[in-house]
């Protein structure tokens, strides 16, 4: 599916997948346990990233070619368990049952060890050829844990492989123990539960006579007895008295411990992951005798602070952004010039049709090039610096209460951050919320960040032309806005809200491999969604432009823009181009003005007004086809009615507060 | 009506307008399961003994006599419930019930003697606060004085103290003793390493409730603060293991 970013799993025939394979493996296992990096040190270059058919799940697909063998590897999301709680533990567990990968690598993390066995417990009810691949050792070491990789081989009953990942250090031996696996196809052994749960698993298996699934029968029943909804409505739909009897069931344990039976069960799980992280570690205390506190913890100590973390917070997106447009500014002119010397830069509105659509055409690329290259990609690249050395999480945690005010948590800080690059990729990183009804209100907000187009629009305008603290003034009023913008919408919106559980992993040094890939991952829609709208939605206005629409659009729109805005009728129509590209209003105005000093032409307050209803008034094409692909068509032009309705209704009221006192 | 009755709604319009405001006659005809013709009436003769504000289509009120009537029925059914599943070691799922039914025959006296003997706990098994006794005093300690100490079998009784983890100081150890709250997010923590008797401690808590970070199976969780507040622990005190 890579060629098709626009419709991200809408057309699972379109999927392109590795080819000629001989055979395929799943890497699973939690987030932070280093499987990016072995799936990078595995497969090396040829990565197919896209979505899994018809869900809004990334799917990382690579080729791993060994002893004349090409294996296709598939990377599992990051999980912890294999209940219904996301849509990614979902299409998991239901890739390794349905699409029987021939064997199934967990990485799991050695200073972790409880934590990641619990998961490749429930790894092993599903029955996959599997093996272990122990990640981070040295970091463990490091911690004082020694894991005895032979005695968990034994324990487990599968084989385990030791590895440092980011070095490359025991990948050899993976792929090794792949390719027996491969071959041999062994079912992993059962891990047995406490008796009264036994009991009742076996039970619901004799219970299952005239029902099939593609799942195996021991997994399916103890799904059943964890009144798993999923599994429930499978076997319901085939045989409801089994579904009854195992609720009975099900009661039954909850009499007995006085707890939800699902908490039951992980109890049980873990107290086996528990006895064998026991056997197999050993833990050395420091030498020194003292407990040196980890570099974690020491950073955190500031990361985290009350006062200091939150300047650290704004020092890093500060800087970040601010990194951004120094060095974007000065490449994206450089650009600029570059490709001026092939042709007309600006748009044009005489000679035939073809050469206007043309000329429409390449403009639309070069605003592509001179935005996306030299801003879009190195904030992106210095945000998953950020990210991947784990830093991310902190500021999750201490903007969290500050998130609770717009009813989100923490996580949405992310998509927020990645808005001021470009929204397209913002909107589809929201799914890393729980609840659709979080997806749903953190794009919207998104849509509210003002993104580099929007950028180059206020400074173009208002800091160019007004001051600095007016453009300075614009981005307070659009946080203002995205919380007020929130708060309702938090009210508006049904469903539910789920608070915040993260995982806080270690700080370590970016592997430069997951940082060009998450990179990718996000400039990728760029190219497949922004690029095309900007060349075809250039054309198009051009050819608008060309057929002598103008006037009658600035007439139709004058109402708008002259009486409540108090803007020149001409910008009606640099309005309409800026739903293709929001720094396409400067362009035209330029042209249209015949001027590029604006403050000869535009008041203070109209160059403000013009900004601000630019920054707010609707996300362009790409980000409305973004959201209809993740959201749906209804939502999506929903979102986009609300905010051209408020961009009018701000502007308007803009225009004459600032006229009482800059008039 | 029967004195229970009155208490009854007394709680029912305490519960539903502590989220809203007004409890309108639906919402309490649905909580006490009666028809709403029947509540209309009750809320009537509620309005004549002055303990509710009552117009009808808008709902009702507590006044300042109902509400002291409902916040003493209140306290009284949550420490019951405390003394059902600690000390009498009931099912958590039953104690509710259970306690809807004591909650109006016990007196102000032995109402006190159990808050004495469970040492004024602060919340329920489910994790509502219990409200503060209405008498006179400034601390625990001037009631146990005035009533010759408190009950001796006490402290032995509770060996430890369970308590929200977001009430464990800093680098103090706890066993989770249970979790309330939405069965999906109770599922999440418990696969996150959270299941019952795992020591955890609580190595930072962001200022103004923020998040909390939660120490568990040698990896650390962020946990929104409202959803720490429902993980409860017996709290290891310092030293010993």
């Amino acid at each position: 599916m890579s060629g098709c970013g626009g419709c991200k799993g809408c057309d699972p025939k379109k999927e392109s997948t590795i080819k000629n394979a001989d055979y395929t493996i799943a890497l699973a296992g939690n987030a932070n346990v280093g499987k990016s990096v072995t799936f990078n040190q595995l497969t090396g270059v040829d990565q197919i990233i896209g979505n899994w058919p018809g869900k809004t799940v990334e799917r990382a697909e690579g080729l791993l070619q060994y002893k004349g063998k090409r294996i296709r590897v598939i990377d599992l999301p990051g999980i912890y368990s294999f209940s219904t709680y996301s849509m990614e533990e979902l299409v998991s567990r239901e890739y390794i049952a349905l699409e029987h990968p021939d064997a199934v690598v967990n990485v799991i993390d050695a200073s972790a060890l409880e934590r990641n066995l619990f998961f490749t417990i429930q790894l092993m009810e599903l029955a996959p050829p599997l093996l272990v691949s122990v990640n981070q050792i040295d970091l463990a070491e490091k911690k004082g844990l020694t894991v005895d990789t032979g005695k968990l081989s034994t324990l487990l009953g599968v084989p385990v492989v030791p590895t440092v990942a980011i070095r490359g250090k025991g990948i050899s031996n993976l792929t090794e123990a792949i390719l027996d696996l491969v071959h041999d196809h062994p079912v992993p052994p059962v891990l047995t539960y406490g008796r009264e749960i036994e009991e009742r698993i076996g039970k619901i298996v004799s219970l299952m006579g005239a029902v099939t699934t593609p799942y195996p029968v021991r997994w399916i029943a103890i799904k059943l007895l964890e009144r798993d909804p999923e599994v429930s409505r499978i076997v319901g739909s085939q045989d409801l008295s089994v579904v009854a009897a195992a609720g009975k069931l099900s009661e039954e344990i909850e009499t007995l411990h006085g707890e939800p039976v699902c908490v039951v069960m992980s109890a049980e799980r873990y107290q086996i992951a528990d006895r064998i992280a026991a056997e197999v570690i050993t833990v050395r205390s420091p030498e020194d005798g003292s407990i040196k506190k980890s570099l974690t913890d020491r950073v955190d100590q500031i990361a985290l602070h009350p006062f200091f973390g939150y300047l650290m917070v704004i020092a890093v997106i500060g800087g970040l952004l601010l990194w951004t447009f120094l060095i974007g500014a000065q490449i994206s002119n450089y650009l600029a010039g570059f490709f001026s010397q092939f042709g007309q830069y600006e748009p044009v509105i005489n000679g035939s049709l073809s050469s206007v659509l043309l000329n429409g055409a390449w403009t639309g690329f070069v605003a592509g090039v001179t935005l996306i290259i030299p801003y879009v990609l190195p904030f992106y690249l210095i945000l998953a610096v950020i990210e991947d050395s784990g830093y991310l999480t902190r500021i999750s945690v201490m903007l969290d209460r500050g998130m609770h005010k717009l009813g989100l948590h923490g996580k949405a800080i992310i998509p927020i951050i990645l808005g001021y690059g470009c929204n397209v990729p913002a909107c589809y990183s929201c799914r890393i919320m729980e609840s659709p009804k979080q997806k749903l209100l953190s794009a919207f907000l998104v849509t509210l960040v003002p993104c580099t187009a929007r950028t180059v629009v206020i400074l173009g305008l208002v800091a160019a032309f007004v001051n600095i603290w007016w453009a300075l003034a614009l981005y307070a009023f659009d946080i203002l806005l995205i919380i007020v913008a929130g708060r309702l919408a938090f009210r508006v919106m049904p469903g539910e809200s789920v608070g915040l559980i993260m995982e806080m992993p270690d700080y370590h040094v970016p592997s430069y491999s997951v940082v060009l890939k998450q990179t990718w991952a996000r400039t990728k829609s760029l190219i497949w969604l922004v690029f095309p709208a900007y060349i075809i939605g250039s054309a198009l206005i051009q050819a608008v432009y060309w057929a002598g629409w103008l006037t009658p659009i600035n007439n139709a729109l004058a109402p708008i823009t002259v009486l409540w805005l108090g803007l020149p009728a001409i910008v009606g129509i640099t309005l309409i181009f800026g739903i293709v590209r929001k720094e396409m209003t400067i362009l035209t105005l330029a042209v249209l003005l015949g001027t590029t000093n604006f403050a000869t032409v535009l008041t203070p307050v109209q160059l403000i007004v013009l900004a601000l209803v630019t920054m707010i008034y609707i996300p362009c094409i790409s980000v409305i086809l973004a959201l209809a692909s993740e959201f749906g068509w209804k939502k999506s032009l929903a979102i986009t009615l609300v905010e051209v309705v408020a961009a009018t209704v701000i502007g308007g009221i803009a225009f004459r507060v600032l006229s009482l006192f800059m008039g | 009506m029967a004195q229970e009755q009155v208490e009854e709604y007394l709680e029912a319009i305490y519960d539903i307008a502590g989220t809203d405001g007004a409890a309108k006659t639906t919402a309490i005809a649905k909580c006490l399961k009666v028809a709403p013709a029947s509540v209309t009436e009750a809320l009537q003769s509620l309005a004549e003994k002055n303990l509710v504000n009552y117009e009808p289509y808008k709902g009702a009120s507590l006044t300042d006599d109902g509400k002291k009537i409902a916040e003493t029925i209140k306290r009284r059914h949550r420490l019951l419930e405390v003394f059902l599943a600690d000390v009498l070691h009931i099912n958590r799922t039953k104690v509710h019930d259970e306690a809807c039914r004591m909650e109006h025959t016990i007196s102000e006296d032995t109402e006190n003697a159990l808050c004495r003997m469970l040492n004024a706990p602060s919340r329920c098994p489910h994790g509502s606060p219990i409200s503060p006794c209405s008498k006179g005093i400034g601390s625990c300690s001037e009631c146990d004085a005035a009533t010759g100490s408190a009950v001796p079998f006490l402290s032995d009784l509770r060996t430890s103290d369970i308590i929200p983890i977001t009430d464990l100081g800093a680098q103090e150890k706890g066993t989770i003793a249970f979790i309330r709250g939405d069965c999906k997010v109770v599922q999440r923590l418990s696969d996150l390493g959270l299941t019952l008797g795992t020591t955890v401690s609580v190595t930072r808590k962001a200022p103004m409730n923020g998040p909390v970070e939660v120490f568990v199976r040698r990896t650390k969780l962020a946990i929104d603060h409202k959803i720490a507040e429902n993980i409860f622990v017996n709290a290891v005190k310092g030293g010993t293991p």
